[in-house]
């Protein structure tokens, strides 16, 4: 089997490696670099456990294969606490708020609410639940996950958070 | 699940990516944003020997005022298309149709021409481009041609492409200032094709609709534009009894297939819906 030489920044350390085209990039992830973060959910595309950031963009990395990401910046759950160490507001947010019950999505949600909030520091409610409808969550019913990007959203913009009305 | 082997290609212009494509011939498959094919790879539903992927071909990713065109790279993703203020501007029926395809990490990746280009009659951008008017410029070994939307489906995944040759741009003329449009899409969830969708463009002057263009997703083997439903409301105030006929008109067009997401007769009345609602909103953006 014919492998390429890919060289790729992950959570800001360069890497380089050897991958068959046909490795996914979730699979080079968790089994070639052991970040296990990022979880296969369905494998199809649809739930979006798997989601990490690539050059600025959220990414599916069960649908895309580790050698298109060659030259690229990845982002996993792995790389967004603070660099001493403590939880970024995100990460806080999601305690906080109790915005995770199995813990399954929460990497792909985090990610997801991540890129999220770089491109609208101040999202509505709905700008929340429409920018996270690609991460399926089968335990909380999105109400706190909503809550925690709120919270997240408050605590990077200095503003006092607003807890919503039942 | 696991693709098959395939070699990996990643040209960075078009016409090293067409002398590949024909010298691997049926053995190879543009890669765009990979959200229709690598899922068929993973379930060795499609397993090409080799993938040329154009996302390195710089000059696909244009949004560009032409003349009375606005022309748009195949490899331009639909999260550009949603952000961009150009098309926002000039054709805003891109963004609202961008909105409602898949999610927003598949929106990410996921471009225009990959969507127009595939064939599948699930694709929400092939009715809107008939809607449109627009052309796609093929090119292959001997150069580019440019083939109208309305002409470029023969069947489901049957295009007018040929061997070696690549959806390279988009052109789409730009409908006049005030015009009314809508696009309408039912679906069961976030993330899945339409049980039926409509796209409608108008012009009202004085209220009386001057022009119309019907598009419909998914109620065919191909998308399907609506040219006898829409020529029924040129020239009429879109009162009930003319709005009634365009949606008789364009419901008996549709030869839905029967699957999981309703028996055929349904999806049908479900087209004349889409069509019913995208008119209305049409009607109530149009300037008359």
């Amino acid at each position: 089997m014919t492998k390429s030489h890919i060289k790729v920044t992950i959570n800001g350390k360069p890497v380089e490696a050897l991958v068959e085209p046909r490795t996914l990039l979730i699979h080079f992830l968790r089994e070639q670099q052991n970040l296990t973060g990022a979880h296969i959910g369905c494998d199809t595309g649809h739930c979006g456990a798997c989601t990490v950031d690539m050059d600025d963009m959220s990414v599916k990395s069960c649908m895309t294969f580790a050698i298109q990401a060659d030259g690229a910046r990845i982002t996993t759950i792995e790389g967004v606490a603070n660099p001493d160490g403590t939880l970024s507001a995100l990460q806080e947010g999601f305690r906080m708020m109790h915005g995770l019950q199995c813990g399954y999505c929460t990497p792909g949600m985090i990610l997801r609410a991540h890129r999220l909030l770089q491109e609208n520091p101040n999202p509505t409610e709905d700008e929340i639940r429409t920018g996270i409808a690609g991460n399926l969550c089968r335990c909380t019913g999105y109400v706190n996950i909503v809550r925690a990007i709120q919270y997240a959203a408050a605590k990077i913009n200095g503003t006092p958070f607003q807890e919503a009305a039942e | 699940m696991i693709p098959g082997t395939f070699d990996y290609h990643r040209p960075t212009t078009v016409e090293s990516a067409v002398a590949l494509l024909m010298k691997l011939g049926e053995d190879a498959r543009p890669l765009a944003g990979g959200h229709s094919l690598i899922p068929l790879m993973k379930t060795r539903l499609a397993s090409p020997e080799h993938l040329v992927d154009l996302s390195a071909i710089e000059g696909l990713r244009r949004v560009e005022v032409e003349g009375n065109d606005v022309v748009i790279g195949a490899m331009t993703t639909q999260h550009s298309v949603i952000t961009s203020t150009v098309l926002a501007e000039l054709v805003p029926i891109l963004r609202e149709t961008a909105l409602v395809i898949a999610d927003p990490q598949i929106r990410y990746k996921g471009t225009i021409g990959g969507n127009c280009a595939n064939g599948d009659p699930g694709n929400d951008m092939p009715a809107l481009m008939q809607c449109l008017g627009a052309s796609y410029q093929l090119t292959g070994a001997d150069g580019n041609r440019l083939v109208p939307a309305r002409d470029f489906y023969l069947g489901a995944y049957e295009t007018a492409l040929e061997p070696g040759e690549i959806l390279t741009e988009i052109r789409i003329p730009v409908p006049p200032a005030g015009h009314g449009y809508g696009y309408e899409k039912l679906k069961r969830k976030v993330g899945d094709y339409a049980t039926a969708a409509a796209a409608v463009v108008i012009t009202m002057v004085s209220g009386t609709c001057t022009s119309a263009s019907i598009g419909l997703t998914n109620v065919s083997e191909t998308p399907l534009w609506a040219a006898e439903a829409a020529g029924i409301l040129v020239g009429s105030t879109l009162d009930a009894a003319t709005v009634d006929a365009a949606v008789a008109a364009a419901e008996a067009i549709t030869n839905p297939a029967s699957d999981m997401r309703g028996p055929s007769e349904y999806r049908t009345k479900m087209a004349g819906v889409m069509l019913r609602r995208a008119l209305e909103r049409a009607r109530t953006r149009a300037i008359a």
